[in-house]
């Protein structure tokens, strides 16, 4: 039992630390050709285990910090989230193991992906929160790894950057959770932390939330998601799916007692997830390049397991995940495989892509079906699990999070739209700008195995699956969607769908001027720039200098007075010491000179001289008497 | 035993000296093998000691009798930790020297000197024995700098010398106030710590602490007495640089908690908030500052400005009122701390010593692409860049999660805010660090470096141990805790009589 809880996360993490650490030791050239086989072993082993400990449900406990008691765990919620984890990333790598050629890093890039999927397991069956910042800050430098993974190219180190230090702003928030979770309840255990004293739940909560929203991409972070396109596509469909962004939804389902135990942290938390819906499906709507449309839908989509979260919906907001991590790496994968065969992701250049490549098309299309909420694909039936809950809390939240659907189905309908129409790619294919343009079979393996999750698995929040869900993840009470919202919102969806397929066809344009805030991202990243980075490094710059100048300069001085003090003794004091010592000496010898004078050797002056002196005594005795 | 842990380089050093004009690989050997003794010696202690408390190995001989000072040395939790790091940094400077640096012998001498200085002020339980070892440091650390620096090297090594002395003629004054304070007189440190000198005249004891603290903060270094590490480490041999921040800058915070702590418990818990101040200024002053440097030495000098602050701030945390479980936590994050900030910054100083010794420059703007000329170079540093901004899995998290939740978890609003403030530390470390990798080892090249070669089997061999320890650490941590964490106990129980 307790082997299996151990070797879930370290059969991930060992292999790819093998696989980056051996580059160096055995060679690249020789590691290699043996990463892609290496990675999708582990991977299979790594499902394995998943599927054995989520019916076994293995907990670990270590002692690591003192005598906090810290572990790993599976429980209902973990079960769900391993399964999934090592489901997408065995598909993902599978597909990079088709697609990486021979002149890439492959070691590199297999390890980090390892480690990456090992970490998110930790942070998913961790029962403390040191173990959790453990994993869920590897999962943050990894991803740094792999968007800068092409690093000769100093735009894509750039996004890399921002992507990191924007989750770890953030993140600071868990490290002063751990402190206040110590302070409040006395231990770091995750159970607890509703349970504790005074006001040390809202501070858990608060420093909790923020980390969340950072990794989740919700506002006011949703920005580095954007720049975290610049990495490999396998990585954009890891990352956006069972991965890092699901970390921070996967946290606040997690702690749902402790966001209802402050009373203020649920409410702020589904409002986060239902106005993140809303404005990224808003930006997703604007995008012109298909990976980027894809981002923004992300944030979006992950807004309603966020909004699920504060709803209490733990069984909806799961269902939401699971689903949508299918969906996603699939929508992700096939626009990697254009990126790659036709060189373009452009939506206006991406025409007639799905005709091109059948397999790819019709999988897509299961998933960007899936992504617009038509029935009877997973995501429509998740999604209104999530809204059910919503409903029961305040009709605003359900209006929001209604009209955020209706924005997920437009722009899934744009990006369906964008590639089945029949026109352009095949052209730009014959042109060819550099795709390799033909598909391998292990890129192609993953695509119907995740079209088929896309499609189905819907089911987990739908009679008569939903109620074993339920008790799986402990969730016994929830309010389910009613046939009539289930029917309206597919309904809608269709309409929608429609709606935007017209404006398309007649080429409708909003003005520029609407669409600029959300064609970039709604300037996120310009204000995070001007109003924090910018003002942070112009404060170091002015410390820097007020250390040269004042502290060091202050230091300087105080040798240099001490030199001038010398300096000053030298000069002033020392020659009237020395001129004093001399003057006493130039006295001694003028008066020696002078008493040589009456030593003249001749006996009258002597009687002289003592008659004088008799003379000078009895004047003297006379006065005196 | 503990004596030849102490000597046994010393020894090495006279018998150098003895052979008439040895070669160089001669020296360099000799010195690998006596480190390589002296540290197979230090686990052998370790092993020795077990977790347990209290002190082992302990030695007294009669010294200067007329002021009841003695030749007393011993080992417990505190000491063992940096006792192993001393050895092991000595031990991979050997090997990296193996590039033989000019007048090798000199060199050999002069490092062996300092190891033996180094083990003995951690060894020491006598306040003059430990402040003999303190000043000889600064002796030593004086002629590597002078000697063997590069740039303005006579200059930086003056200024370290004058600045890191005039700290220590505050601390004598500090160990002569306990001296006279005490009842008897003694400057035996295990009765010094058993019943507190001038517990009856809060004043002077602050007086005493005040003194005591400014040597020691000198040394540590905290902000406003900084200012000459950065061009020590500047102009320093990557050796040297490694030893300085590695070992001689835990002598302040090990003093900190072996005689301020312990000995002046009434006046720590008096003055914490002020050395809580003192440490946040550190932490922040120190990371920002570093943000803005060109200079890659003067970048990790100001990290460590940073890195010594969380110590001095977890100290002063266990020195406030609050939980009992915290702040042994922040202790022993704290000592935590000493050993990691050892290994990381030993390995970065090393490494930039690589550069140095192709490129003569450390101006990061001229460098670039580094990965490409030098791909196992490039993934040294990247480690150590993430090891020192605290990535989980490598020893700073392992300090640093310590340090936070265990200023944090103190409970006071105070202790609060002050734990709060110090967490945005590691999100400035982490921008400087990626500000480094992006300009210097990713991106398109430089103009320098094209000159840079891959490290040699020398410095893979150098660098590589000190970077394994700290992912050890980092993944299991229990070994060097388990023993840390029954001085930590002590050190608070003492705090709070």
């Amino acid at each position: 039992m307790n082997l299996l809880g151990r070797l879930l996360p370290a059969v991930p993490l060992t292999t790819g630390a093998l696989l980056l650490t051996g580059r160096f030791t055995v060679g690249r050239r020789r590691l290699d050709p043996a990463a892609p086989a290496a990675a999708v072993l582990a991977l299979a082993a790594t499902l394995g285990l998943a599927v054995a400990a989520a019916l076994a449900r293995p907990a670990v406990r270590f002692p690591l910090f003192g005598r906090l008691p810290a572990g790993l765990a599976v429980d209902g919620l973990s079960a769900a989230l391993i399964v999934t984890v090592a489901a997408v990333s065995l598909a993902v790598v599978v597909f990079a193991a088709g697609e990486f050629g021979a002149d890439e890093s492959r070691a590199r890039f297999f390890g980090l992906m390892l480690v990456f999927t090992g970490a998110m397991l930790v942070t998913v069956t961790a029962t403390d929160l040191a173990v959790l910042l453990m994993g869920w800050e590897v999962m943050g430098a990894m991803s740094y790894a792999l968007i800068g993974f092409w690093w000769r190219d100093p735009g894509r180190v750039g996004s890399a950057d921002v992507s990191f230090l924007t989750t770890r702003a953030a993140d600071l928030g868990l490290y002063f959770a751990a402190g206040a979770a110590l302070a409040g309840t006395g231990s770091l255990d995750l159970a607890g932390l509703a349970a504790g004293r005074g006001h040390w739940p809202d501070l858990i909560a608060a420093g909790a939330v923020l980390a969340a929203l950072g990794k989740s991409a919700q506002l006011p972070f949703s920005f580095w998601l954007s720049r975290a396109m610049d990495g490999p596509s396998p990585v954009s469909a890891l990352l956006h799916s069972a991965t890092m962004v699901a970390a921070g939804a996967y946290l606040l389902l997690r702690l749902g007692p402790l966001l209802t135990a402050t009373g203020w942290a649920a409410t702020l938390v589904a409002w986060a997830g239902a106005l993140t819906a809303l404005l990224l499906g808003a930006v997703a709507l604007a995008q012109r390049d298909l990976k980027q449309l894809l981002a923004a839908s992300t944030c979006a989509q992950i807004g309603f397991m966020v909004l699920a979260a504060g709803a209490g919906a733990v069984a909806g907001g799961t269902a939401q995940l699971v689903a949508h991590a299918a969906v996603k790496s699939l929508l992700f994968l096939a626009a990697g495989t254009w990126l790659s065969a036709l060189g373009t992701k452009d939506l206006g250049e991406l025409h007639g892509a799905a005709r091109r490549y059948r397999l790819v098309g019709v999988t897509f299309g299961i998933g960007a079906l899936a992504l617009a909420a038509v029935p009877p694909l997973s995501l429509w039936a998740t999604k209104d699990a999530v809204l059910a809950a919503a409903l029961a809390d305040s009709p605003a939240l359900y209006a929001v999070g209604l009209a955020a659907g209706l924005l997920s189905a437009g722009y899934a309908g744009r990006a369906l739209i964008a590639v089945t129409r029949p026109t352009g790619a095949a052209a730009r294919g014959a042109t060819g700008r550099h795709g390799t343009r033909r598909l391998g079979p292990l890129e192609r393996l993953p695509l119907p195995v995740l079209a088929l999750g896309a499609a189905v698995l819907g089911v987990l929040a739908l009679p008569p699956v939903d109620g074993a869900w339920r008790d799986l993840l402990g969730a016994g009470g929830e309010p389910a969607a009613s046939p009539a919202e289930l029917a309206v919102s597919g309904a809608l969806a269709l309409v929608v769908l429609a709606v935007t397929w017209t404006f398309v066809r007649r080429g409708v344009r909003a003005r520029a001027a609407w669409t600029a805030p959300a064609l970039h991202w709604l300037h996120l990243e310009r204000l995070a720039r001007t109003l924090v980075a910018r003002p942070v490094f112009a404060l170091a710059q002015a410390l820097a200098r007020f250390d040269d100048r004042v502290i060091d300069g202050g230091v300087r001085v105080a040798a240099a007075t001490g030199r001038r003090a010398a300096a000053l003794a030298d000069h002033r004091v020392e020659v009237r010491v020395d001129g004093l010592v001399d003057a006493v000496g130039r006295g001694a010898r003028w008066l020696g000179a002078a008493a040589r004078r009456p030593q003249t050797g001749q006996v009258h002056t002597y009687y002289a001289q003592a008659a004088v002196l008799l003379a000078v005594l009895i004047l003297i005795v006379l006065l005196v008497r | 035993m503990l004596s030849l842990v102490i000597f046994l380089p010393l020894a090495a050093a006279l018998g150098l000296c003895a052979v008439p004009a040895p070669g160089a690989r001669t020296v360099v050997w000799t010195w690998i093998v006596a480190c390589a003794a002296d540290l197979a010696l230090v686990i052998a202690l370790w092993i020795g000691h077990g977790n347990g408390g209290g002190i082992s190995y302990e030695e007294k001989v009669r010294w200067i009798p007329s002021v009841r000072a003695a030749y007393h040395i011993g080992v417990d939790g505190l000491s063992l930790p940096l006792l192993a790091l001393t050895a092991l940094l000595f031990l991979v400077c050997a090997i990296y020297s193996l590039r033989r640096p000019p007048q090798v012998r000199a060199f050999a001498v002069l490092f062996l000197f300092l190891q033996t200085v180094s083990s003995g002020l951690f060894a020491a339980l006598d306040l003059l024995l430990f402040f003999v070892f303190f000043d000889l440091s600064i002796v030593g650390m004086y002629f590597v700098i002078a000697g063997w620096g590069h740039g303005d090297r006579t200059r930086s090594a003056l200024k370290f010398f004058l600045y890191t002395f005039l700290g220590s003629l505050a601390l004598l004054l500090g160990f002569i106030g306990l001296y006279l304070g005490a009842e008897p007189h003694t400057f035996d440190m295990v009765e010094l710590t058993r019943t507190p000198a001038l517990a009856g005249s809060p004043g002077l004891a602050g007086l005493v602490l005040l003194a005591i603290g400014l040597g020691l903060a000198i040394k540590t270094p905290a902000v406003p007495f900084h200012t000459w590490l950065p061009p020590a480490h500047t102009d320093a041999p990557a050796a040297g640089s490694a030893i300085l921040a590695g070992i001689l800058l835990k002598m302040g915070t090990y003093g900190l908690i072996r005689i301020a702590m312990p000995m002046l418990p009434d006046a720590w818990r008096r003055y914490a908030w002020a050395i809580i101040i003192l440490g946040l200024v550190s932490v922040l002053y120190g990371a920002l500052v570093a943000f803005a440097q060109e200079d890659l030495k003067r970048l990790i000098a100001y990290t460590s400005v940073n890195h010594m602050g969380y110590i001095v701030l977890a100290l002063g945390a266990a020195g406030a009122a609050g939980e009992q479980a915290a702040r042994r936590l922040a202790v022993t994050g704290a000592v935590t701390q000493m050993v990691s900030h050892g290994l990381i910054t030993g390995a970065l100083f090393l490494l930039s010593g690589v550069l140095y010794d192709r490129a003569h420059g450390y101006d990061m703007g001229r460098f670039g692409g580094l990965a490409r000329a030098a791909p196992v170079f490039s993934g040294l540093v990247a480690l150590g860049a993430f090891a020192s901004l605290g990535l989980p899995g490598l020893s700073g998290f392992i300090a640093e999660f310590q340090i936070f939740t265990g200023v944090i978890g103190g409970g006071g609003p105070g202790l609060v805010v002050a734990g709060a403030l110090a967490i945005p530390g590691i999100l400035i470390t982490a921008a400087l660090f990626l500000r480094l990798l992006h300009r210097a080892v990713l991106g398109p090249p430089g103009e320098l470096t094209s000159q840079v070669t891959d490290v040699r089997r020398s410095e893979l061999a150098a660098v590589a141990p000190l970077l394994a320890l700290s992912a050890a650490i980092g993944v299991a941590p229990r070994f060097l805790l388990d023993v840390i964490e029954p001085v930590s106990s002590a050190v608070v129980a003492l705090v709070a009589r």
